[in-house]
């Protein structure tokens, strides 16, 4: 599969511009009742070493047995990322020492993954777009925790982690600029979430990545690259490349060269630091594990998976664009994160005309919800005004039985007080004034009061919106300005 | 009581139901047997509580009628199986006094058929070894002495302990297990009888692993007839073990006796070995008459990668053992001896725990799977070994049954006069049994004759996959024809 690749930002140095390159490693815990070869529960947050089995603690004579419905979700993910499901991988051991790995061994796929090529397509500003790479997909362990602050002289160990299924997910070095990698985050992270094959929580350590940055005078051949662990920010990625390729580029102009090496990035002082270089890296001795049979299984069982799997960002964006004539860019807004896209399909599901309101809908989702939202500092799963509740307002508006304007004092009405918008449109006399006969004579009051205006509108027709502002003040705002607008042309003559 | 002790299996099961005599009455025989052989080594764990207990639980299930295939059979159990709160050690220092929480399933197994575990049975550490001398406990001693000396012999390994404890009438049958050749080398060793059955068959689930992919356990036992009785017992499908085959377990015994008459029984010329002892050639020879004695067809058959397997093997092996030994390191049980760092922790527990065979098969499984050498040697043994199972495949799409070797190139030696100085004199014992791991396949080691010294000699035969039942049908021919050997009490 070959991507043509987005040009990114480059990057001026003091020999001329330098390009970005970056790859991605990121790890995704899957999203299981329990672990990836035993019966551990996968539940965060429990006792230490609570939710460990004899597999997991790595007791003699203890083997792994692969936990199925893990296997089906790397499959559904890969189906996600477009990729190739491979019908047979493999399970191999990656050997190292360290407490937090009981085995002495991770249980990996180096030579075999069970997932191949892919791509996604990832959303930039001003609507840009770029293609992605997907290098490869597998499943692997992955480590407990230690804690070092428990004793004086002692580290701690909590397995509850340890054995807990990831996909660790590579992209192909497709990305050249901060932005790009924070898109790609952004886009698989809801990928993954809408499959609901990770939670994509990256507080809680549930979403990861390991950024590879090289720099070099574009179109020139790759620099040497050193790679940034274990990120868990997206904004933190955009600062880590960004601190990195200035880092490299300067020690480059400097009549220096790069180390290949690992990377911290620390957020206080928004820097990388060396962690281990190339020589201290491990030889981790792959080797496939005899404890545990390829993985097979058939192309029906992949079809199966497929069949099933639900709407994905793209397909939905399309759908908005297409049947309810959104724009790309609020397609793209409703569409990015999930809930967002669920409450949205929700205030659908409760307007009595889609085709005439589903846009409108979507200007008040994203423009009166989510920016009182955003105010607040709410998400959209707490937000005080329902999906119901606003397909109510946005179908009174539709139907016109209210203004725009009066719209949002109901809207305002029903975030602080609650209620059902129609029965307040009722109660509280918000109804909007279609009787001609009454704004008729509020317009000709107005005229008749305002000889000097009348002669200016007459001379000048754009003055006109002076008496629709009079006219909607004197009806409290209930008057239908469609109505009032005919009227004043009729009797201004313009 | 040593009327009790000399009883086979089967003869024990009819006693028994018969209600002769107790299973408490037959555990204690063994129990004081072994209290009177501890010069031998045999067992590093006695569990005598336990094996009353046992025996009185299934003494009443016996008096209702409802005892098990297995039902008041005092059994030894290898140290390498998990027995739950009961010390198991891979006799290994790195193990410490580690009690497992957890049984393996091949031991639950027999104490659901109604067997009594006497004790924990020495082996070669790790399961690592050739002579049971690589044992943490120290050697076990060969029942059996060369006539006219009073040299202490090795019993084999890596299941000395099990097969030292089955010849010396310790216990009626053992468990073993055999990644090379542990369990037919030291049966040959002791004229015990001894089933390495095939890949897959009984799970591995709850045994100290050694290399996982040619680990497999099986039982020792004084006749062709109990091996089979236990071997039913110890097969079957385990879901915690994923390379198991679920493939339904036969009657064992009822293969026991049956004709051999039309089968196809290769001689393979590889394993004619230059230098090979005359009695091993005339051993041979004399099994061959007795299958043919017995209906069957003799036919030369090649199995042309044969002198590639033992060092194939000792990639292999060696290189999954560097992987599966990894876990023992000091942080969660067994042995820890602290240091000022994590990895002075690693490297005191592991230097002070492993002995110099296991350090030294860490160390070559270590090298071969590193980067640069793992094409070079990993990757050329797991083609070799595809190559080795394909002679196999060949052979028996040819219709042959089975296939008979000599079980080892030599009687049992003394202790410390091999290997000291080259420890590739002591993985030469494995040359004729390494063979039959690489491929997955079933053998059997059965008594067949002794040497000029009057050491016991076994052959070797070697089944299909999955088919263990001819290999007792053909092991009982041979039996019949060899006789039974027991040593003379010395000890």
């Amino acid at each position: 599969m070959t991507v043509s690749v987005k040009p990114g930002k480059l990057i001026k140095g003091q020999t001329g511009d330098w390009e970005v390159v970056i790859g991605m490693e990121v790890h995704a815990q899957v999203t299981s009742k329990s672990k990836l070869f035993s019966g551990a529960s996968t539940e965060f947050g429990g006792e230490p070493n609570s939710h460990v089995s004899l597999v997991d603690a790595a007791m003699p004579g203890m083997l792994p047995v692969i936990n199925e419905e893990c296997v089906k979700q790397a499959v559904r993910t890969g189906l996600g990322l477009n990729a190739k499901i491979n019908l047979r991988s493999v399970f191999d051991r990656k050997n190292y020492f360290y407490p937090d790995s009981p085995q002495g061994y991770q249980i990996s796929q180096y030579k075999s993954p069970v997932v191949g090529e892919g791509e996604i397509v990832v959303e930039l500003d001003g609507g840009r777009t770029a293609t992605i790479g997907i290098e490869r997909l597998h499943l692997e362990q992955d480590a407990g925790k230690l804690l070092h602050d428990q004793a004086p002289t002692m580290s701690y160990v909590d397995l509850n982690r340890c054995g807990v299924a990831l996909m660790e997910i590579v992209s192909k070095p497709d990305i050249r600029d901060a932005e790009q990698a924070k898109a790609y985050v952004t886009k698989l992270r809801s990928i993954l979430r809408y499959l609901g094959t990770c939670d994509g929580d990256m507080e809680k350590g549930s979403l990861r990545a390991d950024v590879n940055v090289s720099v070099r005078k574009p179109g020139g051949p790759l620099g040497t690259r050193c790679e940034i662990k274990n990120m868990n920010s997206i904004n933190f990625i955009g600062q880590a490349i960004e601190y990195e390729a200035r880092r490299q580029i300067e020690i480059i102009e400097d009549g220096g060269t790069i180390d290949q090496e690992t990377r911290l990035f620390d957020p206080n002082k928004g820097e990388t630091r060396s962690m281990r270089s190339k020589e201290e890296a491990h030889d981790y001795r792959y080797f496939p594990d005899p404890d545990l049979l390829p993985l097979e299984f058939t192309q029906g069982y992949v079809d199966e998976l497929k069949a099933k799997l639900p709407e994905l960002p793209d397909q939905k964006k399309a759908r908005f664009i297409e049947s309810l004539g959104l724009s790309p860019y609020d397609a793209g807004v409703l569409v990015a994160e999930r809930e967002s896209a669920v409450f949205y399909e929700t205030v659908l599901d409760g307007l009595a005309d889609k085709a005439r309101d589903g846009k409108l809908a979507a200007n008040w989702v994203i423009n009166e919800l989510f920016g009182r939202l955003n105010k607040e500092g709410h998400g959209i799963t707490a937000s005080p005004v329902s999906a119901a509740q606003l397909a109510a307002i946005v179908g009174l508006i539709g139907e016109g039985t209210i203004s725009g304007k009066i719209a949002k004092d109901l809207f305002e009405i029903v975030w602080t007080e609650g209620g059902d918008p129609r029965e307040l449109v009722e109660a509280r006399g918000m109804k909007q004034v279609t009787d001609l006969g009454a704004i008729e004579k509020v317009v000709d009051d107005i005229i008749a009061a305002n000889p000097d205006k009348v002669a200016q509108a007459k001379a000048k027709p754009q003055l006109a919106g002076w008496f629709v502002g009079q006219v909607m003040k004197q009806s409290g705002g209930k008057a239908n300005p469609q109505a009032v607008n005919d009227l004043l042309k009729t009797k201004l003559g313009i | 009581m040593t009327d009790l002790t000399s009883l086979t299996i089967a003869e024990a099961r009819e006693g028994l139901a018969s209600q002769s005599f107790t299973s408490l009455e037959l555990t204690d025989a063994h129990l004081a047997a072994i209290e009177a052989a501890r010069s031998l080594n045999a067992f590093v764990l006695e569990t005598p509580d336990q094996a009353r207990a046992m025996a009185r639980t299934v003494d009443a299930k016996i008096a209702k009628g409802e005892g098990g295939p297995l039902a008041g059979i005092p059994l030894g159990i290898k140290d390498l199986f998990a027995t739950k709160d009961v010390r198991t050690t891979a006799c290994s220092k790195i193990l410490g006094n580690f009690v497992p929480p957890y049984e393996s399933t091949v031991t639950s197994q027999l104490w659901r058929d109604g067997a009594v575990m006497l004790g924990k049975l020495n082996n070669d550490e790790f399961a690592m070894g050739s002579s049971n001398e690589t044992s943490c406990f120290g050697p076990v001693v060969n029942p059996w002495r060369r006539e006219g000396s009073n040299t202490t012999l090795v019993p084999g390994g890596s299941s000395g302990g099990s097969a030292s404890a089955v010849a010396a009438l310790l216990c009626m049958g053992a468990t073993a297990t055999d990644t090379g050749g542990s369990i037919r080398q030291p049966a040959a060793f002791t004229a015990t009888v001894g089933v390495k059955p095939t890949y897959g068959r009984c799970s591995r689930w709850g045994i100290v692993a050694f290399a996982s992919s040619l680990d497999q356990a099986g039982p020792i036992a004084r006749t062709v007839r109990d091996s089979a009785i236990l071997m039913r017992s110890m097969a079957g499908h385990d879901p915690k073990d994923t390379t198991s085959v679920d493939i339904g377990v036969p009657d064992y015994e009822a293969a026991v006796g049956k004709s051999v008459k039309g089968m196809k029984i290769g001689i393979p010329k590889e394993y004619r070995l230059d230098g090979m002892p005359a009695e091993i050639e005339k051993l041979w020879s004399e099994g061959a008459a007795w299958l043919k004695a017995a209906g069957a067809e003799l036919v030369e058959v090649s199995l042309p990668h044969t002198k590639y397997a033992l060092p194939a093997y000792y990639i292999v092996a060696p290189a999954e053992a560097s992987s599966n030994l990894a876990r023992y390191d000091g942080v969660r049980y067994g042995l820890r001896v602290p240091g000022r760092s994590i990895g002075e922790l690693y490297e005191n527990t592991r230097a002070e725990g492993f002995g110099d065979e296991v350090r030294r098969r860490v160390m070559i499984g270590t090298y071969v799977l590193s980067a640069g050498y793992y094409d070079a040697y990993y990757l050329r043994a797991q083609k070799v070994r595809t190559l080795i199972k394909k002679d196999f495949e060949d052979c028996f799409a040819k219709g042959i049954s089975a296939i008979l070797t000599p079980a080892t190139p030599s009687a049992a030696f003394g202790v410390g006069e091999k290997g000291g100085a080259d420890p590739v004199e002591m993985y030469l014992n494995d040359i004729f049994t390494v063979t039959v791991n690489m491929a997955g396949l079933p053998g059997i080691a059965v008594p067949a004759g002794k040497d000029a010294q009057g050491l016991p000699l076994g052959l070797q035969l070697i089944g299909r996959p999955f088919d263990e039942e001819t290999l007792f049908s053909l092991g009982e021919v041979v039996e019949q024809a060899a006789g039974r050997f027991t040593p003379p009490r010395w000890w």
